[in-house]
Parts: structure tokens; sequence; C-alpha cells
């Protein structure tokens, strides 16, 4: 597609600011060169659109023509009637206008507030209406990917991305581990906020697989001296040769009641059970979970019991589920060092903290771990910025953490309970946001998702999984057409703060040595440097 | 204007059509072709839209003669007078005209006069006049003795000729006759069906 030249697609013959407008094809555009996602611009007699194309239909001037169609395969009749009696049309989302004047192309878009007039000429965005919309790669945007069928680039404002939580979705195979890898790599070319990553299957550290099996280089390839990779399996790390920074070792009295709660249904407690985790925290202390896998004696589980009015079997249900988590191997009763510091020390300066989860990649270690340090960085964090606060000192650095699976951890059960749902919810009151990956956004709490500043997503099918991410945005059923058509692969929808319009992207390329080039200045100076050597 | 050629004159006129008479008898030019009349610089196009060949005489009806000739031809030889006794006329649509050195294709203020010279217009003549393509509503909307679509049809046919593309002339005026014809798709169907070569 010729984009630089503009190319006239037809007029716009009726609509509404709510639904949209339509667009009448003139006959030389075939509405098979079409594409749903696609952006064009309306020239209307004051501003110009900027719009979607969401929808696309054909059309009959007089319905007799569906009921006796004519013969097609004379090709002057099917040159006459295009365009004519038969035309194509499509439903247009204006979202941006550009007004005419000066004062306003400082300014840049603006949000919508009317619609073009009648038969206002629409034509195919060009290179640079699209760069004047997305704005070009700087110090605080990112070249994420392209439009459709356009070479120009669109850039994501990660300085407004890590102001709130954001989420990427899409289903399983969608590329939503390489559109994470990509934003992370963004926030880390930019420099606008540290990382913590949980990274349940090992693939944002050192290196991941695409999907057509061939590795492809992590962050700590790609920028060496900003990330650390924590690792809770040693021996999988060294299997992998994957050097790590710190293995984290977790002491049992570190766990708390509330960790239990998120546990709940992964460990299959009961209410009952998880009441008598706070209870015997009560009693026990620090060590509770320690001295309660302690209690071997049947005289001692009763008198014990007894005083709290614990049922038995309430008890061995718990029993049961405690004795679950201490098998995790990576947990011990006393901590060598306690993983938490660590990682605030390396946050503290600017390096990010990619934590794989080696072999432990059931989801109960990840919850447990994933809640259970966040708890404590969230908190000293929040020390900080209150601190900082009060003393009007500089503030701590953006703290991004990514979590994957996150229904998990924010589905409406437990959303109120856990960190990752107070996250989510006083958004960057703390200057801690979330990253939040995930394949099931319904089963995601709805006032979380309605917090997210920016939403990514790959394709999607399930109508509640659509429905949820739509949740609140403007034209929801026209981008649900584009959603739900995305392609399974390299394509996504983006919306929120950081754009300033909703964009169907082709994801940029990553893999191969040339992106990897794009992303790190710094380490294709050491390849040279090393070439030198060699 | 001299070199063009002449084919009748006219005998009866109105604001919309004329009727011409034929200087030779069968000497007609053909349906759907351009023809004008009047001075030079107000000439009347219009469109030959029916021809007729009829006794000089409106009582007196001709009767066949030919029982005992072997050809047609003989026939007419055999009976010179049939010449003097018969006449061919065709009737005009008039789609357009020519004033204060502008070309119009719409409906001129005056009808043309008795006695007017009829000429046929040059290919150079109908490529101007085709150039727009507004006659094609007068056509469409003036009720004709014969069907409306055979005359729109060999009009369209008979002007693609002057063309080096006659395809690309004929998709551009069927897009036009779409338009004039949106609501009535059997009638488009019809002439369409008439445009092919």
């Amino acid at each position: 597609m010729t984009s630089e030249k503009e190319e006239r697609l037809g007029i716009v013959t009726s609509g509404s600011l709510n639904k949209g407008v339509e667009v009448r094809l003139d006959s030389s555009a075939s509405v098979e060169d079409m594409a749903v996602g696609r952006y064009v611009t309306v020239e209307g007699q004051k501003q110009r659109f900027f719009g979607m194309i969401t929808d696309i239909s054909l059309g009959v001037i007089d319905p007799k023509l569906t009921l006796t169609p004519p013969d097609v395969s004379d090709p002057f009749l099917a040159e006459v009637l295009a365009g004519t009696s038969t035309y194509g049309e499509l439903h247009v989302l204006p979202m941006l206008t550009i007004g005419g004047d000066a004062a306003s192309l400082l300014e840049g878009a603006q949000p919508v507030k009317t619609v073009p007039s009648h038969f206002s000429p629409v034509k195919l965005a060009s290179q640079s209406d699209v760069e004047l919309v997305f704005g070009s790669e700087d110090e605080r945007k990112f070249y994420i990917g392209t439009p459709l069928d356009m070479e120009t680039k669109i850039c994501l404002n990660l300085e407004e991305l890590v102001k709130r939580s954001n989420g990427i979705f899409g289903k399983s195979g969608t590329g939503k581990t390489f559109l994470t890898r990509l934003l992370l790599i963004g926030m880390l070319q930019k420099g606008r906020a540290v990382n913590l990553v949980f990274d349940m299957h090992s693939e944002y550290g050192w290196e991941g697989s695409s999907e057509a099996g061939r590795k492809v280089k992590a962050l700590k390839q790609l920028f060496p001296a900003k990330v650390a990779v924590f690792t809770l399996d040693e021996e999988n790390s060294r299997r992998r040769k994957v050097s790590t920074d710190f293995v984290v070792r977790i002491g049992y009295d570190e766990i708390t009641a509330e960790d239990m709660v998120l546990l709940r249904q992964t460990l299959n407690l009961t209410e009952a059970a998880v009441e008598a985790v706070y209870q015997l925290a009560r009693r026990f202390g620090r060590n509770w979970l320690e001295r309660t896998l302690e209690i071997k004696d049947a005289e001692e589980t009763k008198e014990l019991l007894g005083e709290m009015s614990i049922h038995e079997s309430t008890f061995q249900n718990l029993r049961r589920g405690l004795a679950t988590i201490s098998r995790l191997p990576f947990l011990e009763a006393q901590a060598p060092e306690s993983a938490v510091g660590r990682i605030l020390e390396y946050l503290e300066r600017g390096i990010n903290v990619v934590l794989e989860f080696g072999r432990y990649t059931d989801v109960t270690a990840y919850i447990l771990v994933a809640n259970l340090l966040t708890r404590r960085i969230h908190g000293k964090y929040r020390e900080k910025m209150e601190k900082a606060m009060g003393e009007d000192s500089a503030r701590p650095v953006p703290l991004v953490i990514t979590i994957e699976e996150a229904h998990r951890f924010l589905n409406p059960g437990v959303a109120s309970q856990t960190i990752f749902g107070t996250i989510a919810r006083e958004m960057r009151k703390y200057n801690v946001t979330l990253l939040v990956i995930d394949q099931r956004p319904s089963g995601i709490d709805d006032e979380v998702m309605s917090q997210m500043g920016t939403k990514i997503t790959c394709l999607l099918d399930n109508e509640r999984d659509i429905d949820s991410v739509l949740a609140g945005v403007s034209g929801k059923s026209e981008l649900r057409s584009v959603l739900s058509r995305l392609e399974s692969r390299q394509q996504a929808l983006i919306f929120g703060h950081a754009v300033p319009m909703p964009v169907v992207i082709r994801t940029r390329e990553y893999g191969s040595a040339e992106s990897y080039r794009d992303f790190s200045p710094a380490a294709e100076a050491e390849q040279d440097i090393e070439e030198l050597w060699d | 204007m001299g070199e063009a050629e002449r084919v009748g004159e006219v005998i009866e006129a109105s604001t919309t059509d004329f009727v011409a008479q034929c200087y030779e008898l069968y000497e007609l030019p053909p349906l759907g072709s351009l023809v004008k009349t009047g001075e030079p610089g107000t000439e009347l196009y219009g469109v030959v839209s029916r021809a007729t060949t009829t006794s000089f005489e409106p009582g007196r009806r001709p009767i066949a003669r030919g029982k005992d000739e072997a050809s047609e031809e003989a026939l007419y030889r055999a009976n010179p007078q049939l010449m003097k006794l018969l006449r061919s006329e065709f009737g005009v649509v008039v789609v357009g005209h020519r004033e204060d050195g502008g070309l119009h294709h719409y409906l001129p203020p005056q009808p043309p006069r008795i006695h007017g010279f009829i000429y046929r217009c040059s290919p150079q003549e109908i490529r101007e006049f085709a150039s727009s393509l507004g006659f094609l509503s007068i056509l469409v909307n003036t009720r004709l003795p014969i069907a409306g679509d055979e005359v729109i049809a060999a009009t369209l046919r008979h002007m693609s000729r002057v063309y080096q593309d006659p395809n690309a002339f004929l998709v551009t005026a069927g897009k036009e006759l779409a338009v004039l014809l949106s609501g009535d798709f059997g009638k488009l169907k019809a002439i369409l069906g008439r445009l092919k070569g």
C-alpha cells in the first residue's frame, strides 16, 4: 500500500459521534483492500479527523439487485455496477481531531467531540498523519510496533505508562510474552522505571524461546549492567547456563497469615482453616508455620485445638496445606539472607530484578513468593515515598512489578485482600505499579481492570474476556470487532493512557541481531569491542 | 460547416423534440446518432430517437408490387415513381445546445425553426458533446414513442465508436446511468445488456 500517496477512499454519508460515521467507498476503492483497524483521515470543512476503520460492509442501492443478482461474470456489467449500484461501506470511528489553524497544530491531536460534515472526503492516513498523532521515538517514547500496512512507528509514552498499572492480555500463544519482553526492554532502555519481574517460566531474564523454538535474547543479555537475575531454583539456572546474581531463599518466618489467604484456592483450604491460620499466627507469632508443623503429638494437638476451639478436621485440612508449602525446596526454616532486602538494594541502585522460578512453575509457589515479596517491597516503597513526601526530597524511581497468571492474584475473591489488588487500586500514589499479564482477563476483578491505565491485548475470542478488557472504553462495540479479528500472532490492540487513541499494531520485530542492536546501543558497542579482541 | 453531412430538414418542431424529413428516401441517420441544426454558434443538438418511412399522402397506402420481381432492387428499378411517392422521416430528441460559446446539456430556450437544416455530427463534435454525460438524464426522463432503453443504448453505442477505448466510455456512461436509474435496476440492466458491442 502506498501510504505516502493520499488515496481517496470515499465520502462520509451518515453517522454519529457515538456510533461512528458511515463512509461510502468510491468505485475505485475495493472493499477487499480495506482492513479493520486501519487508519483513515476525514477532511472536514474546519478540521481533520483521525479515525479507525471498525467495520466494513456491502451495500446495494436497490434491493432488487439482491433478489435478482446481475451476471457479474460479465466484466463490463461488474465494472459498471461496482461503486454505483453496489458499493462498499466503511464504518469509521473518529477518534482524534487535528485542527486546521496553527494554534491547534501546536496542541496536537485532540479527542474528538464532533463528527465530520456530510460528504467529507475520506483518505487512508498517511505516514505523516500517523506520526503526527503518535509522535516519534524520543527519550520518553518507545517504539513498540507499526500500524497495519504501514511502516510508521507507533510509540508508547512510557512515562505515562508507568504512572498506572497496565495489562497485557491475550490467548495463550498470541505473543504476550514477546510483548511483555518488548515493554520491559522499553522501560529499561528509557530508564523510566525499575522493574521487578516474577518470571514464572524463566523467559525474561537470560533468554526465552520463540514459538518456532528459536532462542531469543532476554533482558540480561541486552542490558547486562542494568539487570540482575534472581532465582529460586539454582540448579535449574545452572543447567540452563544462566549466571544468577542471587539465590532466593524464604524463611518460614516470612510467611504470614495473609499469604495463606491467597493460597486458599490452590491449597484447597476451607474458610475455617484460613481463620485458624490467623489464630495460630496470633498465638505463635512470627514462627507460627514452623511451630504448627512441629506439633506431632496427638495429645498436644488436641490440647492446642481445644484451647483455640479449632475443629480437628479443619486443622487436618490446614496441616495438609502447610505440608504442601513446606515441601517447596526454596523454603527454609531460617533464610540465610533476606531476599526482600537484596531485591530492594538492587532496585534502589536502579538495577532491574528478574526472579526466575525455575522448576517451581506451579501456581502455589508463584503466588506465595510473588505475594510475599511484593508485600514487603511495597511496604518499603511506601515508607520511602512517604518519607520523600515529608522531606520534600527525591522520590524513589517508579517500580513496575510484572506478574503472570494475574487472575490468580486479582480475582474478585482475593483482589481486595492481596497486595496486588491494593497496588492496582491505589495506582501511582506510592510509585509502585503493576504490569499484569493474563490470558483470562475476565477472571480479574472489575475494579482492578477499570483502574488499569493502558491495556495491550492480543487476540481474545472468549466473549467474557473481550467484555472485561474493553469495559469502560468508548467505542467498545467497534473495538470489539477489531479485537476479535486480530491475527493470532504479532498483532495487538493498545488503548489507554500511553497512546492517544486505540491502535492496532504489528509488534516490532524481536529476535534478530538487528533488532537487538536497535534495543541497546550499548550492546552493540560491547560487541564491537569483543570483535576488536578477536 | 459546409462539409458536414446534411441529412434533412426540420418539418415539425417543439421544445423537446422535432421531426425531420430526409432529402433522399431511406437516407436516414442511424438510431441514436447525434445530429445538429441551427446556425453555427447557436446549434441545437439532438439524438435520433425514431425513424419512419411512409407514403406522401396519408390516405394512400403503398401496395405490394413485387410478386413478379426477382429482387427488391429490381422492384425499385421497375417502379422509379416510388422514390417520389414515399418519404423517410426521423424524430430527434433535443439533448443540448450551444449558446454564448458554451455547450449546454439541457434544453435550449427556443425550439428549432421549421426547414432548419439537419447535419450529422462529426466524430470530433461527438467527442466534445459526450465529454459530459448530462444529456443522459434528458434521455432517461423523456417519454419516447419507442422503448427509451433502446434509444439510450443506441446513443451510447454510437458515441462509443468515436473513442479509442470504447469500453472505458461505456463504463463511465454505465456508471452515470446506474446513478440515474438507482431506483430501477430492471431498466438499468436492460440498457447495460444492450451496450455490449
